[in-house]
């Protein structure tokens, strides 16, 4: 491999991981009001938040890259207060994965809320427990393989992005440019044998890190019966 | 003590509309169909169901009035669901514990150890709510509430889950409870036997609405209620063993009114027990028989008679101040004369012995 494959793996690995943290922190709350709240909006939200799975990239790519260049709202209200706009950089591209990862965070999360019931949580408040410490000591104990699938399909669904991450990031070496755009320049270059090297990796990975999580959902399971 | 509620809620296809006082102590059933509101009632005692407008104290102590609302976590109350609703990720010990925990150390009346012993759940301690039994995972759910010391119990048909055998296991530790605590307990069922067998006071329920409240004894004997009549009805009397008659194998159970005489009680002396007496199973003479095979008789006043079928009458009695049911014919009604203020014999072809 060489370095600037390694470069693209380190800017892969980092962009998924700082993506999943930031959607644990986002995501959670968002799925843990989905899956509770009785209001109309709450449908509206939803969908909002399944764009994602539906929409080509590239769309979506393309307004995060108007949203957030130098023209942009958010880019131009950055550059007023002194910033640099996000387009073609690593925090554009986070803020662009957050968006697009979005629903492999919520879904599973929201699911495995709804799993837990209305029930547990109100045994909980007539044991005492307030709002947060119900969350955390029986929601979140609870949903834990909601949380296990959520973290490793969004992480692999944000090393595997192409398009959003084309648009908003570009393709520089060491700050926006990821193992799917190492591949594909590989492949445009006709270098089949380093394309080989990073595809095979990509997929062992992702095959692997399945395995791991449908292994220990099951382990889960069978205690639990 | 005593427990004041009213509340008003109107849901779609079903109103709430209650105003009550309930005893600050002993066990008192919601009784009534299902969709009579019990559940709806219980859930609004405990804040997890806000009725807007509504009002609660509990000896003074105001959850609920105008705009304050009390939630959950902040009331002192224990609440057990109709399923047990144990956290399945925590072992028996850690269910038990995560409300005592929660409570401060001056509010603990009940201990970890007496409620774990109320219930018989010792040898549970380290299982998961999985390897449990129906009837051990709803024990383990009533000592968890327990241990939180609450200042009222609220029970949600705890034993509607469980099949007959189950529920024959915990009725006794239900009736423990009500012998050995203090606490008062705000109990949902929709069993008369269940209520003819553990409650003191009776609120009876129908269609969002308070048909009838009252200490059982009444409730169960008055002749305008539907659970005065039918095949079923009977009266609950409380009494304690006065005396084991070896020779013939008999224990004679005292009340204020007279006494009762039972085949051979496993109790010692003065121990207490609830016997059940249904209508059907006591007839009326003007005289006492000495020439009757039937040993228990009792003299009594009559205070009413009611209509029951075209063949049949309700009588009720008074014997010596406990009330008393009989489901005789109305042939027999009329040969016998029967009108209130008449001294009669009451004859108890047989008891039903609630412990």
């Amino acid at each position: 491999m060489s370095e600037s494959d390694w470069l693209a793996l380190k800017v892969t690995l980092e962009l998924s991981g700082v993506t999943t943290l930031v959607l644990l922190v986002l995501g959670t709350p968002l799925a843990w009001w989905l899956a509770r709240s009785r209001s109309r909006f709450a449908v509206v939200a939803e969908s909002i938040v399944a764009l994602p799975l539906v929409l080509p990239p590239t769309v979506l790519g393309f307004y995060m890259l108007v949203l957030l260049g130098p023209k942009g709202l958010v880019g131009s209200t950055l550059e007023a207060m002194g910033l640099h706009h996000l387009a073609f950089t690593f925090p554009g591209l986070v803020v662009a994965s957050t968006l697009y990862s979005l629903p492999f965070m919520t879904q599973p999360l929201k699911d495995a809320f709804n799993a837990v019931g209305n029930r547990m949580i109100e045994a909980a408040a007539t044991l005492r427990a307030g709002p947060w410490d119900r969350f955390f000591t029986v929601a979140v104990p609870m949903a834990r393989r909601g949380f296990l699938t959520a973290i490793t399909l969004t992480f692999a669904h944000t090393v595997g992005e192409f398009g959003v991450v084309l648009m908003v990031g570009g393709n520089i070496p060491d700050q926006t440019r990821v193992l799917s755009i190492a591949i594909y320049d590989h492949a445009e270059a006709m270098e089949y044998a380093s394309a080989h090297i990073l595809a095979g990796g990509l997929l062992a990975a992702s095959f692997l890190m399945l395995v791991t999580v449908y292994a220990l959902n099951r382990r889960y399971m069978t205690v639990h019966l | 003590m005593s427990i004041e509620a009213r509340f008003k809620l109107d849901f779609s296809g079903f109103n709430l509309d209650v105003d009550l006082t309930l005893p600050g102590r002993g066990i008192t059933a919601l009784f009534g169909h299902s969709g009579s509101g019990k559940t709806t009632l219980l859930r609004c005692l405990a804040g997890l169901e806000r009725a807007p407008d509504g009002y609660l104290a509990l000896d003074g102590k105001v959850w609920q009035q105008g705009s304050l609302f009390v939630p959950t976590h902040h009331r002192s109350l224990g609440y057990v669901f109709q399923e047990a609703s144990l956290f399945p990720h925590l072992n028996v010990r850690r269910n038990l514990e995560y409300g005592m925990s929660r409570i401060a150390d001056g509010a603990r009346r009940v201990s970890l150890d007496s409620a774990i012993e109320l219930l018989g759940i010792g040898h549970l301690l380290e299982r998961m709510p999985d390897r449990l039994s129906g009837g051990e995972r709803s024990r383990v759910a009533i000592a968890r509430a327990l241990a939180v010391s609450p200042r009222i119990l609220l029970m949600d048909e705890p034993l509607a889950a469980l099949d007959l055998a189950r529920k024959q296991e915990i009725l006794p530790y239900l009736e423990r409870l009500h012998d050995e605590l203090e606490i008062p307990v705000v109990y949902v069922s929709h069993s008369p036997d269940e209520v003819a067998r553990l409650a003191d006071t009776m609120v009876l329920m129908e269609g969002g609405k308070i048909v009838a409240s009252g200490p059982i004894h009444e409730m169960l004997t008055r002749l305008d209620l539907p659970l005065a009549h039918g095949d079923e009805a009977g009266v609950v009397i409380d009494t304690i063993v006065g005396e084991h008659d070896e020779t013939y194998h008999l224990t004679r159970l005292d009340f204020a009114g007279g006494s009762i005489i039972v085949a051979r009680q496993p109790h010692a002396l003065e121990h207490r027990m609830r016997l059940r007496i249904h209508a059907r199973d006591v007839s009326l003479a003007l005289e006492r028989h000495v020439d009757s095979s039937i040993l228990n008789i009792l003299p009594a006043k009559v205070l009413e008679i009611a209509d029951e079928t075209p063949a049949h009458v309700v009588v009720r009695l008074n014997a010596g101040g406990v009330p008393l049911l009989a489901r005789i014919t109305r042939k027999s009604s009329a040969l016998l004369g029967l009108k209130p203020g008449m001294a009669v014999f009451a004859q108890v072809k047989s008891v039903a012995l609630l412990e």
